[in-house]
């Protein structure tokens, strides 16, 4: 839009100004204007997750709408969020990873052979099955940043590899059962109720403070901050989100008179939400991150401006796949074992959909971390929504491949239509 | 060749590039003053990229000195160039489309705090040199930079050289991209970057704006200096006889020389 704008006209001295000074009023016009630009944010995500709901809840309420299934739900999208996590550092620089379905599968096994077969404890088999993401992610980066493959050639070739990597170690058609309880606990047990209702009250004082922090460091610095109703809004609505969660999460869901309670929240919550946090910080906070953004955005530019391209490029690589690590464990926790199909099937292409229906652009430069959680939310609604509907996996096959294309084409059109816009 | 000696923010001496085969640049001198705006001029292949290529540190020279405020010094990438004070700003403007005004300014030299981005620090200072160029055209310092127009663009470039006390400001065709109005902007932010006593040199084609803010010219004809001229003492038809056949009456490479470069 500024591009048509006549030089006489923007001449208004207007340099401190920031979006949300003015108070909501001014906010919510500022958060319109990003829309119109084709900076969607969360906004498809959002909108996914209360369509599908109302979809799912309305054809199915007995078997959907339960907190058994919510739950559920939880438990199924935690591995894909945690992967996607990792995607974002790999899409933000505008490459992809193919392999980190099979690098989750590779933990997985590394964790079920270790703990299982060889009986070492359970922290040494997080660290070794650690340490093989970062090997992965390493030799990735060398081949991608160093050497100059496409990042598509390379990751294929890695699945294959580490497809095959992993039926040696498990053996073929065998299963490796975890019987570990620390691991299994993640996936299987609850948090106390009373220390939900902690968890929340730390997450939603966290943020409130958090932002109330940085608003305060803005205006002593003479700079312009957002209104307090603006932070005040953002705080009431994380709130609300929060609190109805750990309430619905907190109830009791066993149903029918079972003879055990099932009531609290799954003990994989708190994992994502710290990884949220701290991935987060070191993207939005750091200089590093800076430079993933940077890198992302225009590599030319990066390089110039004296950032280690390859560096950044590498680091980013093995935050990928050690995340996918980490959903490995998630999934092996989930299944109660290891088999050589896991993190295969559409493992990698629901944590890339979820990644993309966020926000996060396959175009490299723009993505956060919270939106591998948004996203892994509509994806997760959808693969446990589905299967109430229709048996037949033929048509989950074609509607999850429609949603993947619907979220890149979204992608892409918000791009072109900021090309046009100058947003 | 060399102008009356006082304020000589830079000189080259004898510069020889060659890329494998090519022989880029001969023999190359090449003065600029502080508080002045040096316009390089030439034709296409002429070596104006290559010539600021090697003063930024990008390509070493093959031979030759760069003396820098009075003194010999050795420039082996962009770093030691930016640590002497040497800024470039790019013609395709090196700029990050998904980074903000303020990011785009610190881009590679942030400011920490700790191992967090210290962002009032940069937003602040970021603001104040805009202030100092007098830049007017900025709605907000917080706004991606892919939502600005070209000469918005230009001044952040501009902007970014100077932030870090920059004595010598390269300008690779500043205006090309641009329109009229935009490019009188630009125009004027170049003779205040002089008026602020920094050297500036300004690559470009465009005739009109040399004669407007340029007080030295220097004309590089396939590869040599032809001559650097006072931008007063000569006449635009006089600088387009040397970028286009090296020599302009007395001026500029000797007839033989211009021929054998020419064959060359």
């Amino acid at each position: 839009m500024s591009t048509t704008q006549d030089p006489s006209q923007v001449s208004q001295f207007d340099l401190e100004r920031t979006p949300g000074e003015g108070g909501l009023g001014e906010a919510a016009a500022a958060y319109w204007e990003r829309i119109k630009g084709g900076d969607l944010g969360s906004l498809p995500a959002i909108l996914g997750v209360i369509v599908l709901v109302i979809v799912f809840g309305a054809l199915e309420p007995e078997t959907f709408l339960t907190e058994q299934n919510f739950a559920n739900l939880l438990n199924q999208g935690a591995a894909i969020m945690v992967l996607a996590m990792g995607l974002v550092f790999v899409l933000l620089l505008g490459e992809i990873d193919l392999s980190a379905g099979f690098t989750a599968g590779m933990g997985a096994a590394i964790l079920g052979v270790t703990l299982t077969n060889h009986g070492w404890a359970w922290p040494l088999s997080i660290v070794a099955a650690l340490a093989t993401g970062v090997v992965i992610g390493l030799m990735i980066a060398l081949l991608v940043a160093r050497l100059g493959i496409p990042s598509f050639v390379v990751s294929l070739a890695f699945f294959l590899g580490l497809q095959g990597a992993m039926l040696l170690i498990i053996g073929e058609g065998g299963t490796i059962p975890i019987r570990n309880d620390a691991v299994l606990s993640v996936m299987n047990k609850n948090m106390p109720v009373a220390l939900g209702w902690l968890l929340a009250i730390i997450v939603i004082a966290g943020f409130a403070l958090a932002i109330w922090r940085s608003a305060q460091t803005r205006r002593k610095a003479g700079l312009q901050a957002p209104a307090t109703s603006v932070w005040a809004a953002k705080v009431v609505a994380l709130a609300v989100v929060v609190l109805v969660v750990v309430f619905l999460l907190n109830a009791e869901r066993q149903r029918e008179n079972a003879p055990i309670v099932i009531q609290g929240v799954p003990w994989v919550v708190p994992l994502v939400v710290a990884l949220v946090v701290g991935l987060s910080f070191i993207l939005s906070r750091t200089a590093f991150g800076r430079h993933v953004y940077a890198v992302g955005g225009n590599a030319e530019a990066a390089r110039r401006a004296g950032i280690n391209v390859p560096n950044i490029k590498t680091a980013c690589f093995i935050f990928g796949s050690t995340l996918a690590i980490v959903a490995g464990i998630l999934l092996a926790s989930r299944d109660n074992s290891v088999s050589p199909t896991t993190g295969g099937a559409q493992t990698l292409l629901y944590a890339v959909g979820a990644a993309v229906i966020g926000g996060t652009s396959l175009f490299g430069g723009r993505g956060r971390i919270y939106d591998a959680v948004t996203g892994g939310l509509v994806v997760a609604i959808i693969a446990n929504g589905l299967p109430l509907i229709t048996q037949k996996s033929g048509v989950q096959f074609i509607i999850n491949g429609l949603v993947l294309l619907l979220a890149a084409s979204v992608d892409a059109v918000s791009r072109r239509r900021a090309a046009a816009t100058g947003h | 060749m060399a102008e009356n000696g006082g304020g000589q923010l830079l000189s080259l001496r004898g510069i020889n590039k060659s890329f494998g085969a090519v022989h880029v640049l001969r023999d190359v001198d090449f003065d600029v003053r502080a508080g002045e705006v040096t316009a390089l001029v030439g034709d296409n292949g002429a070596g104006k990229s290559t010539l600021i290529k090697c003063i930024a540190g990008i390509h070493p020279f093959d031979s030759g000195d760069i003396i820098f405020e009075g003194s010999s010094v050795h420039v082996h990438g962009p770093k030691d160039a930016n640590a002497l004070g040497i800024e470039i700003v790019y013609q395709d403007l090196a700029l990050c489309d998904n980074l903000d005004v303020v990011h785009n300014m610190f881009l590679g030299r942030e400011v920490r705090s700790g191992v967090t981005l210290n962002e009032t620090t940069m937003e602040k200072r970021a603001g104040e040199t805009l202030k100092s160029l007098s830049v007017r055209t900025l709605r907000s310092l917080r706004q991606n930079v892919s939502s600005l127009s070209g000469g918005q663009r230009q001044t952040v470039a501009i902007a970014r050289a100077v932030l870090w006390n920059s004595k010598l400001v390269i300008l690779d065709e500043p205006t090309a991209a641009l329109g009229v109005a935009q490019t009188e902007q630009v125009l004027n932010l170049v003779r205040r970057l002089a008026e602020n006593g920094l050297g500036v040199v300004l690559i470009t084609h465009n005739m009109a704006d040399v004669f407007q803010v340029a007080d030295s010219i220097a004309c590089l004809y396939l590869g040599q200096m032809a001559a650097q001229v006072r931008a007063k003492e000569v006449t635009h038809g006089q600088v387009v006889e040397l970028i286009t056949a090296g020599r302009s009456g007395n001026l500029g490479l000797q007839p033989q020389v211009a021929a054998e470069a020419g064959v060359a």
